[in-house]
């Protein structure tokens, strides 16, 4: 059905999204790129002028980069290996046949639609406060002396915090995939006297394997770029202890004022992010047709 | 996977699913029974859980006081204002990808998602500088525009797995039964396509409420939604925490209840349409 005609009218059609996304992603990456290689601090504007490659060196040899890479990193492998394991966990549970399976599911759902700052201080205030929080409760009951979550172990505490934005997320995502699976299969195995370890393992596990990989996938893109979290609960303390990549280009930028060794930062981020993507687009794009 | 097991077993299965749920749950709930409490309760050692004086002093406070109203207000007009403006200029483009289908539609797609990669604190510099050049800092307009564009992928994304799945066929044999272009589209193809346009509008709507690193770094005060506002309990202030949980809950329980109805769509949209 497609004419001439009709295809000269489709492009018209995606043509205004197709502009629209291309200046959204060209321009700041042209102006990223550009920033990056200026000295350029809102502070004294005057002082403005070519850098050369020592915006980079300053991001990337600073003392917080280092730091804030491995804090990335614990951030988003923290997060993934606790939602994607407790995710299959708590599927295989609720999808047993149980009573009230749309109330738990509900229940199971619900935070993720909570706004990060709400989450994060929430946590803070109500849970990890070691004199006013229910864990410190807790830990008085037990005989046992508070513990300062978010002063003693501040990345700990906002990878708690994530991964339980985005449990729901994943157990959703798992139980959708395993309510697809043909549970013939598994009869079959069942009578066939193959013990629950080994239909998990064989049958499960390899049904679910491509929703393993695209929760891992999405959730990394996300998971690169939380903030909120950091921003309300540690601000990246104490120190740079729970400082991330996203939040030392934010303190580079806002609150510093230095334009140019954020703009760095900010092509550091976009090559990082990339790598990840590329992995992202192979996988999902398999998934299309 | 509906299988036949034991009484016995499903009530075991039964407590410990509702447990799971219920931990999972709980710091909702607990944020929801803290806003009802007196501010001296809300820190009783040890915990009180429902034996107080309900009360809903902390929501008028806080919409008194801290002028809720107005954050609300931003929140309402940034999310459906970006997601409203996206979907017009997303319903075309995913409607020809979708209908007219050529050799780089796929390749088109995927560049449309490659735009969602690009980390926002990698632009947070130039986004910034064009805000503040065109004097557009803590605007509405400007929250409005980049949550748009932040999200249009997404919402063309959506758009198009849906409408993947309106059949060709039923047009054809429109056309054949006489009926105009007009009627094609009021009448065979709108009503399908309504179910995939609603449940992509309200997951966009909740993507867009819950943003929070434009919103927190784009606004000061004329523009900032309800982020912005939890945002600025974070420094202690005396006895708060009952406030604060009646600001979480006033932000959050219109979102939470929109969300249960879409479920759903939410895996499907998520997972660009990967995991149905």
């Amino acid at each position: 059905m497609a004419t001439q005609a009709s295809r000269s009218a489709a492009r018209l059609m995606v043509s205004p999204s197709v502009i629209l996304l291309f200046i959204w992603m060209a321009v700041p990456l042209g102006m990223v790129i550009y920033y990056s290689f200026r000295r350029y601090r809102l502070l004294n504007p005057e002082r403005a002028g070519w850098n050369g490659w020592s915006n980079y060196s300053s991001f990337v040899f600073s003392p917080d980069f280092g730091g804030a890479l491995v804090n990335t990193l614990i951030l988003v492998l923290g997060v993934l290996i606790i939602t994607v394991v407790l995710g299959i966990l708590i599927a295989l549970l609720i999808d047993q046949p149980i009573w009230g399976q749309g109330p738990v599911r509900i229940l199971v759902i619900s935070p993720f639609f909570i706004m990060p700052p709400v989450s994060a201080l929430v946590w803070k205030n109500m849970f990890f406060n070691p004199s006013n929080g229910l864990f410190g409760e807790l830990f008085k009951y037990l005989g046992m002396r508070p513990f300062d979550f978010l002063g003693q172990a501040p990345l700990g505490s906002i990878v708690t915090i994530v991964a339980w934005e985005w449990l729901p997320f994943a157990t959703l995502i798992l139980l959708t995939a395993l309510q697809s699976l043909d549970s013939e299969q598994l009869e079959a195995a069942e009578m066939d006297g193959a013990p629950v370890l080994k239909r998990f393992w064989y049958i499960i596990l390899p049904h679910m394997s491509r929703s393993i990989t695209v929760v891992i996938l999405i959730q990394t893109i996300f998971l690169l770029g939380i903030f909120g979290e950091i921003l309300v609960t540690t601000a990246g303390g104490p120190g740079t202890a729970s400082t991330t990549l996203p939040f030392l280009i934010f303190k580079e930028a806002l609150l510093d004022f230095d334009v140019g060794t954020a703009a760095a930062g900010g092509v550091v981020a976009v090559i990082l992010a990339n790598i990840v993507a590329i992995f992202l687009m192979k996988a999902i794009g398999k998934n299309l047709d | 996977m509906a299988r036949a097991v034991t009484p016995a077993r499903k009530s075991i299965n039964t407590a410990a699913a509702w447990t799971v749920a219920l931990i999972i749950f709980f710091p909702i709930l607990w944020t929801i029974l803290t806003s009802f409490k007196p501010e001296p309760v809300a820190v009783a050692s040890p915990p009180v859980f429902l034996n107080f004086d309900w009360s809903f002093e902390n929501y008028e406070t806080v919409i008194q006081q801290r002028g809720y109203g107005q954050f609300f207000w931003n929140s309402m007009v940034i999310a459906f204002g970006s997601t409203i403006l996206g979907m017009i200029i997303a319903i075309p483009s995913a409607w020809a990808m979708a209908f007219v289908h050529g050799k780089r539609t796929k390749d088109l797609l995927m560049w449309m998602l490659s735009t969602k990669m690009m980390p926002a604190a990698g632009v947070l510099v130039p986004i910034y500088l064009i805000a503040v050049y065109f004097k557009i800092l803590d605007t509405r307009f400007l929250l409005t525009i980049v949550l748009m564009l932040m999200n249009l992928p997404i919402i063309i994304w959506m758009l198009y797995t849906y409408f993947r799945e309106i059949p060709v066929d039923i047009l054809e044999a429109a056309r054949m039964d006489g009926a105009s272009l007009t009627n094609e589209i009021l009448y065979v193809l709108t009503p399908m396509a309504v179910p995939g346009i609603a449940s992509t509008l309200l997951l966009n709507v909740i993507l867009a409420w819950n943003e929070s690193f434009w919103t927190l770094n784009l606004t000061a005060f004329n523009a900032a939604p309800l982020t912005k506002f939890i945002a600025g309990f974070s420094s202690p202030q005396g006895l708060f925490y009952a406030k604060l949980s009646a600001a979480s809950v006033m932000a959050f329980l219109p979102i939470m209840i929109l969300g249960w109805f879409s479920q759903k769509q939410l895996v499907r949209g998520l997972t660009f349409g990967a995991v149905k």
